[in-house]
């Protein structure tokens, strides 16, 4: 696989980023390169700048410092081959619409200003929900939907923009068994069409089931490349221990950490939702 | 009724639907308030704007009215982005001071100008067949029922125009904003249609009553439907309701026009908050209350099905004995029963009840779940 | 026009107008502090507009103009409101911004039709009730005011014997229920409170702008401090100030309204507070923004001058200031950043222009090495404010 990057333009490439709210840094000089057609899993604690990541590679957000490059170039002009699936919660799901036209709104993009969705934009927002599973449910009102639900309207959203790269804020947080592993088929299905997919994840046991890359951030970038070469306890302990050297977690995970890798604390602890940028 | 009720019914009814439509908006993204600091603060650019124009119509002062109106929604977010006050404060300090300084020019002018303190704060749509649209000698109508029919036009064209766009800044504005639709540009648009919209209803209904007629029918159709587009025909349909009605709720007690249409409208929002057909009080109550009797029947069904497992219980299948075992009231036990009855889960033969197949698969069904 | 009154007279006018606004100041100075805190600014204006209704209809019901009853009036009303507000958010899918918005036009519209339809009755012309709409500190009476000392004083004591419950309330209502505290009620005595706050201050201030003086002593005093008392005992004293001054200038002036006036007056101390007030002041802010993108220039700067030296292999080999980029900075500015960091000991000039790192240098800049120091250096500051909710979170 490593032979496929090798002297090509990488999908994202982050150099001296360095993000701040008010005084707070939430990314501080961070540097990353993600090459074209890898499952990249961001993993950190919470505020550790996961969700601020994936905003400024989008160009939501203004850095201090550093620059984002997306095949090469800045983020404003490859806004189409970027797609971008955030957390369930940010969004308001009373908002009075059904799933096939949020699922719909993925193809807005290409429609530019003004045009309407018409029948093509219908039957591609269709096959995406197919995709997932969720065809029978296109008439569905969205504030009717289950959370595993709701993600997959997500993902199907994502899937119609029909983007090179997939941005994700925590595909898995609180989904049904049934999600996960329709989420899990799709990440398949990317990576056999060669797209790239970057996803804040919580879940570290599933780490190296379910990705191929791995990039460990805390405010810093810790480590980042292959699972195999980066996913270790050490920079495990440098990205979990640090920050919470004054919680009993650190202490535990000292204690437990021979055994299995850190336990995935931020989970049971209610999900992360003060990554900075919430 | 005679022509100037017509005319002021038409310009109450028009102006209403003109709110609506944006109010739609406003309340999805939760900035009913700004509507109301917008309103308020708008007074000191009518204000200012008269001095200058000397006319209420004139179009400069609709402009720099507008303006104004702007400007608060924009001074409201600089003050947030400043991180030193909430939204909600700083929506509260924002307007109070504008509004405090057109009141101020006001009161201290008033006398040298024509401008009614009462009329700009709280409308009176009862003058407006007076001010007329004269066209080479022919009267064509009151100057309130154009301009309001040509904001209403404006309204209705830009959300029609900008449909998908508010849509989508609305629901998930970040992937406006990754998709490239930048959702400022959205955002303000949307706040100088509220701000035209509210410099034309100001002398229908005044500063503060705008905001009952951007909010109230847009938050009655959105207990009303689950749809956008619809959302807004209703919005603007409970609008025109709200003005009609409370047109008619003036004349009777001889009041204030534009309170009246407030108090209708508020009055429709009580009536959908109640009466909404799946999310009203009254429908909630009845879901519950059936759930209640269905929760009921099964824990019936079940109870009778552990007794048929264990025989030489008899006495307890009796009707009698039932209502103790079962720790229920006993007239809810009887009703229980015969609800179960009646749906065929279960018989009865002299006193003694029996589960039928299926009361039997009812209950299978829900010790499995 | 003062001239000619009476000096007498004039003294009782302004006795009891100075009296009445500091009531109003000291009573929605407090009371605004938990309501700012709780982010509940806005709940004080639907509570005020509510109070309209409330006053009209206590009026056609007595026909007294005796204050105490149309401010009872007001009470009930303002509390039904936010009843109203409470009971819409949490049983529909209509947010908060929207049930306040409704009812505070739905309200003022009702006392609007009251106000009209009591002034075409025939007995009731001099009710006088227009003064509630933009207050009249001016018509104030001996017996308003301890109408309005009664409700500062019921608040106080309110205040002082709750004083913890309150703080936790603001501060953590979940823990505040862990703790056993009857959180309902507590909020439901904090309800009562506003409205109380409000209606001492309806006379003087308005209906329509009264939400101002429970919001703005509180928003300008929380930029002062951190610690809940004492941003009570300022928002206490913007309120007075802002009262007094306001009343007594619109007393003095014809033609200037009370209400409009102190909001005003007020409006100025929020806008001097959010300028100036140490450390979190606008200007403050400023200066140290521009300070720490100087530092993160220099850290930009020092790293370069890593990757130069681990490129070439030496601590030794000096380099340039033109192979040095910084935007928006001129060579001479990054030299200044240059002597700045020799001065921390962080690099080293080697001849006229060339620089080089030092170990320390390397040492700041390798992040890795070091990575758990750096994470605790750049942990959050332990939320400044403790015992007062942070505000302006991103």
């Amino acid at each position: 696989m490593a032979d496929r990057h090798n002297g090509k333009v990488p999908a994202v490439e982050v150099q001296d980023l360095t993000v701040a709210y008010r005084e707070q840094p939430a990314l501080w000089d961070v540097d990353l390169t993600v090459p074209s057609g890898v499952l990249l899993a961001i993993v950190g604690p919470n505020g550790a700048g996961k969700t601020t990541l994936l905003k400024a590679i989008l160009g939501l957000l203004r850095p201090v410092a550093g620059q984002v490059l997306v095949f090469g170039q800045p983020v404003v002009q490859q806004r189409r081959r970027i797609s971008y699936v955030p957390q369930r919660g940010s969004v308001d799901w009373d908002f009075p619409t059904s799933v096939l036209d949020v699922v719909m709104m993925g193809t807005y993009g290409e429609l530019g200003w003004i045009r309407r969705p018409g029948r093509r934009e219908r039957e591609r927002a269709l096959a995406a929900l197919e995709q997932v599973g969720m065809r029978e449910l296109s008439d569905r009102q969205i504030s009717q939907l289950s959370g595993g639900q709701q993600q997959r309207v997500f993902l199907a959203r994502a899937l119609v923009q029909d983007a090179d790269i997939y941005l994700m804020d925590e595909p898995f947080q609180g989904v049904d068994a049934l999600t996960e592993r329709a989420i899990v088929t799709l990440l398949q299905q990317l990576r056999a069409q060669g797209k790239t997919v970057i996803a804040v994840h919580h879940d570290l046991q599933t780490v190296p089931e379910y990705f191929d890359w791995v990039m460990l951030l805390n405010v810093r970038r810790i480590a980042c490349g292959p699972v195999a070469q980066v996913f270790n306890e050490h920079n495990l302990r440098l990205t979990y221990g640090g920050r919470f050297a004054m919680a009993a977690f650190a202490r535990e995970v000292d204690e437990t950490a021979p055994a299995v890798i850190a336990p995935d604390r931020s989970r049971s602890g209610g999900g992360d939702h003060g990554t900075g940028a919430a | 009724m005679t022509a100037p009720q017509v005319e002021i019914q038409l310009i109450a009814a028009i102006v209403a639907a003109a709110c609506a439509l944006p109010g739609a908006f406003l309340v999805l993204r939760r900035m009913a308030l700004i509507s109301d600091a917008i309103s308020h603060a708008m007074l000191l650019g009518i204000v200012v704007g008269f001095f200058l124009t000397q006319d209420l119509n004139s179009p400069l002062l609709i402009i720099g009215a507008t303006l104004t109106g702007l400007l608060t929604a924009l001074l409201v977010e600089l003050l947030h982005r400043t991180g030193l006050v909430r939204e909600d404060a700083a929506i509260g300090l924002v307007f109070p001071a504008l509004f405090s300084i057109g009141v101020i020019l006001i009161s201290r002018y008033a006398g040298s100008v024509h401008l009614d303190t009462d009329v700009v704060l709280l409308g009176e749509l009862a003058f407006a067949p007076f001010d007329r649209v004269v066209v080479a000698g022919w009267d064509i109508g009151p100057k309130g029922l154009y301009a309001g029919g040509v904001i209403l036009l404006i309204n209705a064209a830009l959300i029609a125009l900008f449909y998908k766009e508010l849509k989508l800044a609305t629901f998930d504005p970040g992937l406006a904003a990754a998709l490239g639709f930048s959702p400022a540009a959205i955002h303000y648009g949307l706040m100088g249609m509220t701000s035209l919209t509210a410099v034309g209803a100001f002398d229908s209904v005044g500063a503060i009553l705008t905001v009952a007629l951007f909010i109230a029918p847009a938050a009655a159709a959105y207990l009303l439907t689950d749809d956008l587009a619809r959302m807004l025909l209703l919005s603007a349909g409970l609008g025109i309701t709200a003005a009609l009605s409370g047109y008619w709720l003036a004349f009777l007690l001889d009041a204030s026009i534009a309170g009246s249409m407030a108090t209708m409208a508020g009055v429709i929002f009580g009536l959908a908050w109640c009466f909404a057909p799946e999310r009203g009080l009254v429908a909630a109550a009845r879901r519950r209350a059936r759930q209640r009797w269905e929760f009921a029947q099964r824990m019936l069904a079940i109870h009778l099905l552990n007794h048929e497992r264990q025989p030489g219980a008899e006495p307890e299948l009796q009707v009698e004995h039932l209502w103790q075992e079962l720790r229920w009231d006993r007239g809810f036990a009887t009703r229980v029963v015969s609800l179960a009855e009646e749906r065929g889960l279960v018989t009865r033969q002299d006193g003694r009840l029996e589960l039928t197949d299926r009361g039997r698969l009812l209950a299978q069904e829900s010790l499995l779940a | 026009m003062a001239l000619a009154l009476p000096d007498l007279a004039l003294d009782y006018t302004l006795r009891t107008v100075a009296l009445g606004a500091m009531l109003l100041g000291l009573s929605s100075g407090v009371v605004g502090t938990y309501a700012v805190l709780r982010r509940e600014s806005l709940l004080g204006d639907a509570m005020s507009h509510a109070a309209l209704p409330g006053i009209a209809l206590a009026f056609l019901l007595t026909r007294s103009k005796e204050s105490a009853l149309l401010l009872a009036g007001a009470v009930a009303a303002g509390w039904l409101g936010a009843l109203l507000v409470s009971a819409i958010t949490r049983t529909t899918r209509v947010k908060l911004d929207s049930a306040l918005g409704l009812i505070l036009s739905v309200f003022f519209g009702f006392g609007l039709v009251l106000l009209t339809f009591i002034q075409k009755q025939p007995d009731a012309s001099q009710a006088g009730l227009d003064r509630f709409l933009f207050g009249q500190a001016a018509s104030l009476l001996r017996r308003d005011v301890q109408v309005m000392a009664a409700g500062t004083v019921a608040v106080l004591l309110a205040v002082l014997l709750l004083w913890k419950e309150f703080k936790l309330l603001v501060f953590d209502p979940d823990f505040a229920r862990v703790l056993g505290l009857r959180v309902r009620l507590l909020e439901v005595i904090l309800t009562s409170m506003i409205v109380l706050a409000i209606v001492v201050g309806l006379q003087t201030v308005g209906v329509v702008l009264m939400s101002a003086m429970v919001v703005a002593p509180a928003a300008a005093a929380r930029q002062w401090t951190d610690r809940l008392g004492l941003m009570v005992l300022l928002s206490a004293l913007f309120g007075v100030v802002a009262g007094m001054s306001g009343a007594l200038l619109s007393s003095l002036t014809p033609r200037l309204p009370t209400g409009p006036t102190i909001v005003l007056v007020v409006s100025g101390l929020v806008l001097v507070s959010l300028l100036f007030a140490p450390n979190r002041g606008l200007v403050w802010n400023w200066a140290r923004e521009r300070a720490r993108r100087d530092q993160v220039r220099a850290e930009g700067i020092l790293r370069q001058l890593a990757a130069l030296a681990e490129h070439h292999g030496s601590l030794e080999h000096g380099h340039p200031i033109a192979v040095l980029r910084a935007s928006g900075w001129s060579p001479e500015q990054i030299e200044h950043v240059l002597h700045d960091l020799e001065s921390a000991g962080y690099v080293r000039q080697v001849s006229a222009d060339r620089w080089v790192i030092t170990a320390e240098g390397m040492a700041r800049v390798r992040p890795a090495v070091e990575a758990g120091k750096a994470g605790n250096e750049l942990a959050r500051p332990a939320a400044r404010g403790t015992e007062v909710t942070g505000e302006g979170q991103p």
